[in-house]
């Protein structure tokens, strides 16, 4: 997935989102709330333990000066410690798994049942991998950086929390020195950062461009090779490369002096604890164990610093993720479907009345239509690509709710029947040959799955698909690979899949790739066979499936212009005549 | 990796430095704990405040070296793994350019995009890291248990027992756990496909309501995801907990040990705090180290996929010592070519016929005589087998035919008949597999490299336009043509008035892919681009379906007329782009159907009838005509009466075309 620019959200989205992030986990608000307390015990206690061990050094202290039955007592209560600052620490590991892992389940879930009641609309709208990147990468992101991320935050909090107080327990001095230095090493990082920032901008401008060429280049590189351009592709690949490597070295490099740096200020801090804490040894106000823990302390002290600046990367990032996701799963919803059933059996009346519509409110495309197919006529749609053809499957469908007007079938308006009754009078097959991953069986009783074998086959020999499937190393069960299969056999497939489900209505959408002759001969064939004695819609590309139309429907810009049959359109003399001769008055000059 | 080492050739002595000022680093830092050891053993107890100052001076030594040790490692890291990559790029870039239309076929240019990309940028991380830190982080937890040998062996035992057992837990649970994590990626991969077949396939899904059946099955494999998900999760979980238990329980024994040694003097209470912060050094870096080797052996992953694309070898032999001498020859035939063309002579004086010349060098001594070039049959396939690789069956099979010098050919037939195969074997991009394909009375084997392919200008079937100015797009094939020929290639090839629509006309900028151009304007500019090569064969594969038939009419024309004795060969679906041509050949399944000019084709072949019938049904002699503009059938030989009939034949195209011939 590419990395997307971070949107900045104001300190009221952010507020919303991590509410509804909140009220997602729901269910699982237990588990966060056990997950942040095990976390600030696992931190105390792991805390605890080097001044356990402190202690223990204070009664080393020299030749026959060891106290060991004291030394027995501290390490007893230590040994208890530990197991239970591991066990702490993996009972919050199992939880924050079951938190993040379930809660990612849960919103997909919920994501993939919003994707089938939201409007046509917005799937049309949305890109598909714009889609896909919700469900999948942003929701693993959410789960990631905003619930680990929140407990990290938690507990590193209570870390820097809890040290300073051991800290300051043991020498006010030595803390107020290591707090007041502090500061320093965060200076340097941000120094740094601000140096390698405009290498690594500029790395990355670069990169974007030898990525591009590469595409390019190597993409076609066929072409390269037919024109003999290869050479001259390499010069220019390798001017960009030398920017790149000129680039890349000083972005590592500058980028990679943070740490030893920070490393380095440490260093001095540990270095300056060390000698404090002698001389207060020496002025009896500090044991040798003592220094230990607060050296050991002063080491780790910085860490949470460095991990929480970039927890809250990752929580500014993982909140735009959550609130693209949200954007998806509370996208609205189609209008609520009646429950009413479109009487059955149709048959196949079309009425269609004063019908307006508009994808946009600014610019209207159909206006006050009409037309009335009886049961069992053919309507052809032709018109230039673009036009608004598929709007119309829309509307019949109701993939997509008319702005004003009425749609009947057998005298019923559409908007007041379920969705599904009505879908399910419709036989639809597309230009656009979806078929999904699974058996050639699955594909074909997909509107029908208790289909039995021979209903299925008879519906492929009628569909001409039967030749070709026989011919599959597996028959029925084999699995549709998308390249396995030629355009035409797809076609095929599909017209078998509507053919088994005996529609009382048809959308069909011609093709207009080309697929090879003798295929598209059969597919012509089985369309024929699938629109005996059933209303069709045609997206017409043939002069064949216009002439035999009963109703031709004109259709540019989004608007139909015109309708009648064939021989009426060329004599009311109009678009339709005007373009029919163009092509023939362009050719014969 | 192994494979790929040559690219550190410049980059030995970083290599060697990088990893070395970064165990200079390292020894800065194990050498502290010693320090603090000598401040309490010594400084502390014996009250030595100039010791302390001392021992101070050195903590603040040791960082400030250890810092600019580090500093060094990391430029000579950058170096080396910038270095090794950019040289590894530029390398496998111009291999690439090497490989032959069989391997581009078998690796996918997909493929070839991720190495160049990602796959290179994942080795420069491997080898950087592995660089600063694979050698840092072992010799800091054998250095720990080193440095507590010198303090005090029997406390050091701990260390002996300690370090192999984490070992054991870290690596133990980290490679246990890849498998899984690669299973709950499949399962993540898995459920990406559903996600995406919902959303392609929203119509079809609702138009059979299956949306709940959708849901469903996204639900199991769904939670078949959390199952693995959390499996490997359990796993992981105990990593943390159990290095923590085993290092802090060995501290408590070694607290222990080190309390019976005080007690008996061998050890001084500083060496017990020595000995417990190399202990607790020991698993950050061994954790360190773990993700670490993760990340490494990625990168491993990726170098050896990089290095099994060098390994493949161009399967093309190409003659290189006559290169020279056969580009000057080449030159020779242009200008013998248009020559004859510029005095309006077809010369059929040639003597000898060129299949008596066999000889590679014989035949290059007819190339550089110019004398015989025009009697020679322009394009010869002599009984030619093709098979793609890793196919059994043939693609083509035994086709044989042969092209005269400035004659067109029409190519027709289904979709995968071997159409574009045929048509491919002719600059050579694949080698047919039985028989020769000979171009000029040479066979294309005997071409130097690149010297065929400047004869030829190919139009391929996806019209690629690339991103730059309109003027770069054209000299693809001649680097050096002027504004004017671009011109004449542009008004042949009917897009003249493309460029001139647009502002900045030759200067005007096109986007990558040709976005920004209609499907029939990059059409056009592919073939001005193959005509400004001005070659002697010209290559339409199907390369004017986007336009309408009257352009394409005017197209066919304006490539006939050019001057020269351009052979042409044109591939298309449409009969009416190839009915008019010289000679038509007729593909069915990879077999040469039938072969001849249309009249011939109609008589003879019933393959070239179904096609053409399906395409005018109206003219099946078994069918009465609807056709109301009149009987042509006699003259089919016109070419308005033939372009007559194919508007006719499809008006769904001609008006999918409409927007541009209306205005």
């Amino acid at each position: 997935m590419s990395k997307k620019p971070v949107k900045k959200m104001t300190r009221e989205e952010t507020r919303t989102v991590f509410g509804k992030v909140l009220h997602v986990i729901g269910n699982y608000s237990l588990l966060l709330f056990l997950s942040v307390l095990l976390a600030a015990v696992s931190v105390i206690l792991q805390l605890y333990i080097p001044i356990l061990f402190g202690q223990a050094i204070d009664y080393i202290l020299g030749p026959s000066q060891v106290d060991f039955a004291a030394i027995a007592v501290i390490m007893k209560k230590t040994l208890f410690f530990i197991i239970l600052a591991s066990l702490v620490t993996w009972v919050m590991n199992l939880i924050n798994n079951r938190l993040t892992y379930r809660t990612v389940a849960d919103i997909r879930a919920k994501a993939i049942r919003r994707i089938q009641e939201v409007p046509l609309s917005y799937l049309d709208r949305n890109s598909e991998g714009d889609i896909v990147q919700r469900v999948i990468a942003d929701v693993d992101q959410l789960s990631d950086g905003l619930l680990l991320g929140f407990s990290e935050l938690f507990s590193g909090i209570v870390m820097i929390v809890a040290t300073l107080i051991f800290m300051l327990q043991r020498s006010v001095s030595i803390t107020l020195m290591v707090m007041i230095l502090t500061p320093v090493s965060f200076l340097v990082a941000r120094f740094i950062a601000g140096r390698s920032f405009s290498m690594f901008q500029r790395q990355t401008e670069v990169r974007g461009q030898q990525t591009a060429l590469i595409n390019e280049m190597v993409g076609s590189e066929k072409v390269v090779k037919a024109f003999n351009y290869g050479e001259r592709a390499s010069e220019r690949f390798d001017k960009i490369n030398k920017d790149l490597q000129k680039y890349s070295v000083r972005a590592i490099f500058f980028s990679s002096l943070t740490n030893p740096s920070t490393r380095a200020v440490n260093a001095v801090i540990y270095a300056l604890v060390a000698l404090v804490g002698s001389f207060m040894i020496l002025g009896g106000r500090l044991t040798v164990g003592t220094l230990t823990v607060l050296l050991t302390y002063a080491n780790q002290y910085m860490k949470p610093f460095n991990d929480i600046s970039s927890v809250f990367t990752e929580l500014t990032n993982a909140m735009a993720c959550a609130a693209r996701v949200f954007e998806l799963i509370e996208a609205e919803p189609q209008s609520t479907d009646p429950v009413v059933e479109l009487p059955k059996p149709v048959k196949g009346d079309v009425s269609i009345t004063d019908v307006s519509f508009s994808y946009t409110k600014d610019k209207p495309l159909i206006e006050h239509f009409n037309l009335s197919a009886n049961a069992g006529r053919r309507i052809a749609i032709v018109g230039p690509t673009g036009c608004g053809k598929t709007t119309f499957i829309n509307l019949l469908m109701r993939f997509y709710d008319v702005n004003a007007g009425t749609i009947r079938i057998d005298g019923t308006d559409t908007q007041l029947v379920s969705r599904h009754s009505l879908r399910e009078s419709f036989g639809m097959v597309l230009q656009d040959t979806w078929l999904m991953n699974g058996t050639v069986r699955e594909n074909i009783a997909f509107g029908r799955p208790e289909a039995s074998d021979g209903e299925i086959i008879t519906a492929a020999k009628e569909a001409h698909s039967w030749d070709f499937i026989r011919r599959l190393p597996k028959k029925l069960d084999t699995i549709i690979n998308d390249d396995d299969l030629s355009q035409g056999q797809k076609q095929l497939l599909c017209i078998t899949r509507v053919m088994l489900c005996h529609p009382s209505m048809l959308i069909l959408d011609e093709a207009t790739s080309s697929i090879d002759t003798r295929t598209e001969l059969l597919v012509q064939d089985a369309f024929d066979k699938l629109m005996k004695g059933r209303t069709s819609f045609i997206v017409a590309h043939r002069l064949s499936t216009i002439r035999n139309a009963d109703a031709i429907l004109v259709m540019k810009d989004g608007h139909i212009i015109e309708q009648g049959t064939h021989d009426e359109l060329l004599a009311a003399g109009g678009f339709y005549k005007t373009l029919y001769e163009a092509q023939f008055a362009g050719v014969a000059t | 990796m192994k494979r790929l080492r040559r690219f550190f050739q410049h980059y030995k002595k970083e290599v060697v430095l990088a990893p070395l000022f970064k165990l200079l680093e390292a020894i800065m830092n194990l050498l502290v704990p010693l320090v603090v050891a000598a401040i309490i053993n010594r400084g502390i107890a014996s009250n030595d405040h100039p010791y302390l100052y001392l021992m101070f001076g050195a903590l603040l030594i040791l960082a400030v070296a250890g810092m600019l040790f580090s500093f060094t490692a990391q430029w000579f890291a950058a170096n080396a793994s910038v270095g090794f990559t950019t040289e590894m790029r530029q390398a496998l870039f111009d291999h690439i350019q090497k490989l032959s239309y069989t391997e581009l076929d078998t690796l996918g240019t997909d493929t070839l995009i991720t190495r160049m990309t990602s796959d290179a940028n994942q080795v420069q991380n491997g080898i950087n890291l592995a660089l600063r830190l694979l050698l840092r982080s072992p010799f800091i937890v054998f250095g720990s248990m080193i440095m507590a040998f010198t303090i005090d062996v029997k406390s050091a035992l701990i260390f002996v027992v300690v370090i192999p057992l984490l070992l054991i837990v870290v690596f133990g649970i980290m490679l246990t756990s890849i498998p899984l994590f690669q299973k709950a990626q499949k399962a993540l991969d898995k459920l990406t496909g559903l996600t995406r077949e919902n959303l392609s396939g929203a119509r079809v899904i609702r138009a059979f309501c299956k949306e709940e059946n959708e849901v469903k099955s996204f639900d199991e494999r769904n939670d078949a995801l959390t199952k693995i998900n959390e499996s490997v999760g359990r796993l992981s979980a105990l990593m943390n907990p159990a290095t923590y238990a085993i290092i802090n329980i060995a501290t408590i024994v070694l607290i222990k040990t080190g309390a019976l040694r005080v007690s008996s003097g061998a050890l001084l209470q500083g060496d017990v705090v020595a000995l417990y912060n190399y202990m607790a050094q020991i698993i950050v870096e061994l954790i360190k180290l773990a993700s670490l080797i993760i990340t490494i052996n990625k990168s491993l992953a990726c170098a050896d996929r990089i290095a099994d694309i060098f390994d493949i070898k161009p399967s093309m032999a190409y003659p290189k010592k006559l290169a020279e001498a056969a580009s000057s020859a080449n030159a020779d035939i242009r200008n013998t070519a248009a020559g004859a063309a510029g005095s309006g002579l077809h010369d059929g004086s040639g003597d000898s016929d060129s299949t008596a010349a066999d000889a590679v060098g014989s035949e290059l001594h007819n190339i550089s005589s110019g004398s015989d070039i025009s009697s020679a049959d322009a394009v010869r396939f002599d009984h030619v087998s093709f098979s793609y690789a890793e196919s059994d069956a043939e693609a083509l099979t035994d086709i044989d035919f042969t092209v005269k010098r400035g004659q067109t050919v029409g190519i027709i037939g289904g979709t995968g008949c071997g159409k574009s195969t045929l048509v491919n074997l002719i600059p050579r991009f694949y080698d047919a597999t039985k028989g020769s394909v000979a171009v000029d009375g040479i066979d294309v084997k005997n071409y130097p490299e690149g010297a065929l392919i400047d004869k030829i200008g190919v139009v391929p079937q996806k019209a690629i336009l690339f991103e730059g100015s309109i003027r770069d797009n054209l000299r693809w094939g001649n680097q050096d043509a002027t504004d004017d020929e671009i011109w004449a290639a542009l008004t042949t090839a009917q897009a003249k008035e493309i460029v001139e629509g647009k502002a900045g006309q030759l200067d005007a900028h096109i986007e990558q892919n040709g976005r920004n151009l209609s499907g029939g304007q990059r059409q056009r500019l592919t073939i001005a681009r193959a005509l400004v090569k001005k070659p002697e064969i010209l290559i339409m594969d199907d390369s004017s379906s986007a336009l309408d038939f009257a352009t394409d009419l005017a197209l066919r024309r304006a490539v006939r007329a050019m001057e020269g004795s351009l052979t042409i060969f044109i591939v298309s679906q449409r009969a009416s782009s190839i009915r008019t041509a010289d000679q038509i050949l007729v593909l069915d399944d990879g077999k040469l159907a039938g072969k001849g000019t249309h009249d011939e084709l109609m008589k003879t072949c019933p393959v070239y009838q179904e096609i053409y019938y399906s395409q005018y049904p109206d003219e099946r002699p078994d069918r009465k005509g609807t056709d109301t503009t009149g009987d042509t059938k006699e003259s089919l030989t016109g070419d308005t009466a033939a372009t007559g009939k194919e508007a006719e034949s499809d008006i769904g195209q001609a008006m999918e075309n409409g927007k541009e011939a209306e205005i």
